[in-house]
């Protein structure tokens, strides 16, 4: 037997016996335990293979005995995070919004989940940073951001308006009011509502106040007033604007008003309460609220307020 | 392909079964220093944990802890926060060219004496022979039938291996939270779940390779033999058997019944094999097998002391100086022969990197003032007509108690800024807060400027307000609307 047993001279090890051009394999044979743990590994696969989706079908892998999927594991993960989060909505749920700013970890977690919020319901208007129409866009999108609002802006109150929404059709308590087109409807005669327009803008300056601005003061006084205030100044009971501000929803120039005053804007906001649920729309006001031009509560409310002020007891107390 | 000469009759072996090592116990030399670096090594694995570093009151009093839950790094008085892991990243490239510099200057130290694989290894073959005696009791015992006596020795040994392992594993973990509180955890079974995975994994994986794979890690599973390989030169002390001295082989008898010098030095006595922890013979020249250990050169030099002939017959050496020794020079003293070029090299990049980093350790600043700008919307006008644009500032205090700061703004004449903890009536050019001990406070403000005011630049600097002081300057930028434009 030896006689076919083949020697590399210069190595003293055994070849395999086969060649290559006169090139030959050495054999230094592989660990035994090297072979073990490579049927070990086969063994690995096939369970992973009953265990796993693995083996290809006509249109999908085969389930696998675990019946993992993607999809399965981010549904648990999903569940799982809700789980988490389950008690904290819960307590934001079971406190009044009036109470919210004085737990200042519920209120935290309440503008996390309404920044989320935003994101899928709100954004489509209001835009990603909350502040509404882009300049040369569509007009009528309130920036969420400043301190300018037309129906108030303390937490209740942007509650409401998101439960309830502005001039939603299918809810009987959203916010409503409608500003005539004097203009079109022929209420105003058209130079009137130039010499309106002329008044309005001399009040936030944006105009020298000249004597069309004198004339469409009386027109003011007279038609205006009763809805916008004796000011301008506006009225948030009917979402009135302010027109003596820096903001103007619908544009700020002269032709701008015009067109606002001839042809009347009523713009229309989803009441969110058939849709989503109360302890969203808690969150999604605590976001609102948070965006820097969150309003303290009314003074009606004041021994509320002050209990429940952001900068807590301290603040109240140094008051 | 040919295959001229089918195999027939003649089978071949593809796999091996794995050769029992079973070195024989040797005192000498760099057995001694074995012994040293396994007493420290150890010792500065399983200790280290337990060391304590007072650090006030707000962080934790251990020595060396990986803080991953706190994303913080103790060691001693430095403390490494996440954005400074390149100071981690650094002191492992430090280990990396350390290994190229001991290797360019005595070769596969690193193997021999202070590889885990190599201590550990030592460790269990110590075992083995508390229990079963040396080399020939323990291959006796090895081909011994399974009795009763067999299995309860192994069974005792295994025992001690798992001991080891456990001690080992569990000795991991502490490196990663307060080590007391730790043990008490463990015990009680409140710990994490993935501190009993870790202590699982590190236990099978030491009694595994330290108690039954052992040379195999070196020879077929670790990659640092096979770079170290290629890292050799012929300037790098490798454990040499001095084959133009030793060769040809005879016995002490043998050799006296010949004329003198018809045989050299090695008298065959095979105790270079017999000591050997990874089983190979030095005398076939140098190999990826030797972990260059030197216990061979031990046993060497005793048996040559008792047969009355000189020391170093295996030695340590490099190739070119065999090449001298062998042309007939005495050969260099070792210390002559560690600094070389290449290992000089190494040293000034290793000590480059040293110092490097230890700057950069004293220069970093402890405390820090980032700026974050919120672009959408980039700014915003209020119903004053003033411009407002917002930030989110991030303090950071590195220091070990809270500290009093003043975020100031620097530029922007007439502008005032508030957070969003206080309102706009509480507006101001500065804004004081505090910030807690090693942490970073995030703080929303809101700076607003009047109406008119244009597009530039300013600053935010953070002062601390401590006897210590210190503190941040970050420019920003101001957005306003652009000219007279209307404003929605």
């Amino acid at each position: 037997m030896s006689e076919h047993k083949k020697i590399d001279e210069a190595t003293g090890v055994e070849t395999v016996g086969h060649e290559w051009d006169g090139i030959e394999e050495l054999n230094n044979p592989l660990p035994r335990w090297w072979l073990w743990s490579f049927y070990a590994s086969i063994v690995f696969a096939i369970g992973y293979v009953i265990v796993y989706p693995a083996i290809p079908m006509a249109h999908k892998a085969s389930d696998g005995v675990w019946k993992w999927s993607s999809r399965g594991a981010l549904a648990a993960e999903v569940a799982g995070a809700e789980k988490a989060r389950a008690s904290t909505l819960a307590a934001i749920g079971a406190t009044p919004i009036d109470q919210l700013p004085g737990k200042p970890e519920l209120m935290q977690a309440a503008v996390a989940g309404g920044r989320a919020a935003f994101r899928v319901n709100c954004v489509q208007c209001h835009g990603a940073g909350a502040a509404g129409s882009v300049p040369g866009g569509a007009r009528g999108y309130p920036n969420l951001n400043d301190d300018d609002w037309l129906w108030g802006g303390d937490l209740r109150t942007i509650e409401t308006t998101i439960t309830h929404g502005i001039r939603f059709p299918g809810d009987d308590q959203t916010r409503q009011s409608l500003m005539p087109s004097f203009g079109r409807d022929g209420i105003l005669p058209p130079e009137q509502v130039d010499d309106v327009a002329s008044y309005v803008l001399s009040l936030s300056g944006r105009e020298k106040a000249g004597a069309a601005a004198g004339r469409g003061a009386a027109v003011f006084s007279a038609n205006c007033a009763v809805c916008h205030g004796a000011d301008a100044k506006g009225g948030r009971q009917v979402g009135a604007p302010n027109l003596a501000d820096a903001i103007w929803l619908y544009g700020g120039k002269h032709e701008d008003v015009v067109a606002s005053v001839t042809n009347a804007h009523a713009g229309v906001m989803p009441a969110w309460g058939h849709r989503l649920d109360p302890v969203t729309i808690k969150m999604l006001a605590a976001y609102v609220h948070s965006l820097g031009g969150g309003e303290k509560f009314a003074p009606a409310a004041q021994p509320l307020a002050q209990e429940s002020t952001p900068a807590g007891p301290a603040a109240a107390a140094a008051r | 392909m040919r295959n001229p000469e089918p195999m027939q009759g003649h089978q071949q072996n593809w796999y091996e079964k794995r050769r029992g090592v079973f070195p024989r116990q040797i005192d000498g030399t760099f057995r001694r220093l074995k012994w040293a670096i396994m007493a420290v090594t150890l010792t500065i694995y399983y200790a280290t944990p337990w060391l304590r570093w007072d650090r006030g009151p707000y962080a934790p009093d251990q020595a060396v802890l990986v803080d991953l839950a706190h994303r913080r790094f103790y060691m001693f008085a430095i403390e490494i926060w996440p954005q400074e892991f390149y100071f981690v990243a650094g002191l492992l490239i430090m280990a990396g060219i350390g290994l190229f510099l001991v290797t360019s200057a005595v070769g596969r130290a690193w193997c021999g004496y202070a590889c885990p694989q190599t201590v550990w290894t030592d460790l269990f073959q110590h075992v083995d022979r508390f229990i079963d005696g040396d080399r020939n009791a323990q291959i006796r015992l090895q081909n011994a039938p399974w009795t009763v006596a067999k299995a309860g020795r192994r069974a005792l040994k295994w025992s001690i291996y798992l001991a080891i392992s456990f001690w080992t594993g569990g000795a991991w973990i502490m490196y990663f939270a307060d080590a007391p509180t730790l043990v008490r955890e463990f015990w009680s079974g409140e710990a994490a779940p993935v501190a009993y995975a870790s202590v699982a994994v590190l236990t099978a994986t030491t009694f595994a390779l330290g108690g039954f794979l052992r040379e195999q890690v070196c020879i077929y599973m670790c990659p640092w033999p096979r770079i170290q390989t290629a890292m050799l030169d012929e300037k790098s002390l490798i454990v040499t058997y001095k084959d133009w001295r030793g060769e040809p082989r005879a016995s002490v008898k043998a050799a006296q019944k010949q004329q003198a010098g018809s045989f050299g030095d090695c008298i065959d006595c095979n105790q270079c094999v017999a000591v050997c922890p990874t089983g190979i013979d030095i005398r076939e020249g140098p190999q990826i097998g030797c972990i260059t250990c030197a216990l061979c050169i031990d046993a060497c030099d005793r048996v040559m002391r008792q047969v009355g002939r000189p020391r170093g017959l295996i030695d340590y050496a490099t190739l070119e100086d065999a090449a001298r020794e062998k042309a007939g020079a005495a050969p260099t003293p070792h210390r002559k022969l560690i600094w070389h070029p290449r290992t000089l090299v190494y040293f000034a990049i290793w000590a480059a990197i040293g110092c490097a980093l230890m700057f950069a350790l004293g220069t970093r600043r402890h405390i820090d003032l980032a700026v974050q700008k919120d672009r959408n919307p980039p700014f915003m006008v209020l119903s004053d007509g003033t411009v407002r644009n917002a930030w989110t500032l991030k303090l950071k205090n590195m220091e070990g108690r809270p500290r009093s700061m003043t975020v100031t703004l620097d530029g922007l004449p007439g502008a005032a800024m508030w957070t969003d903890t206080m309102g706009r009536e509480d507006a101001a050019r500065s804004v004081a807060v505090t910030v807690d001990a090693d942490a970073i406070r995030p703080l929303r403000v809101y700076v607003a400027a009047a109406a008119g005011t244009h597009e530039q630049s300013f600053a935010f600097r953070l002062e601390a307000k401590d006897a210590e002081g210190g503190g941040d300057r970050v420019k920003a930028r101001f957005d306003a609307p652009e000219g007279e434009g209307e404003s929605e």
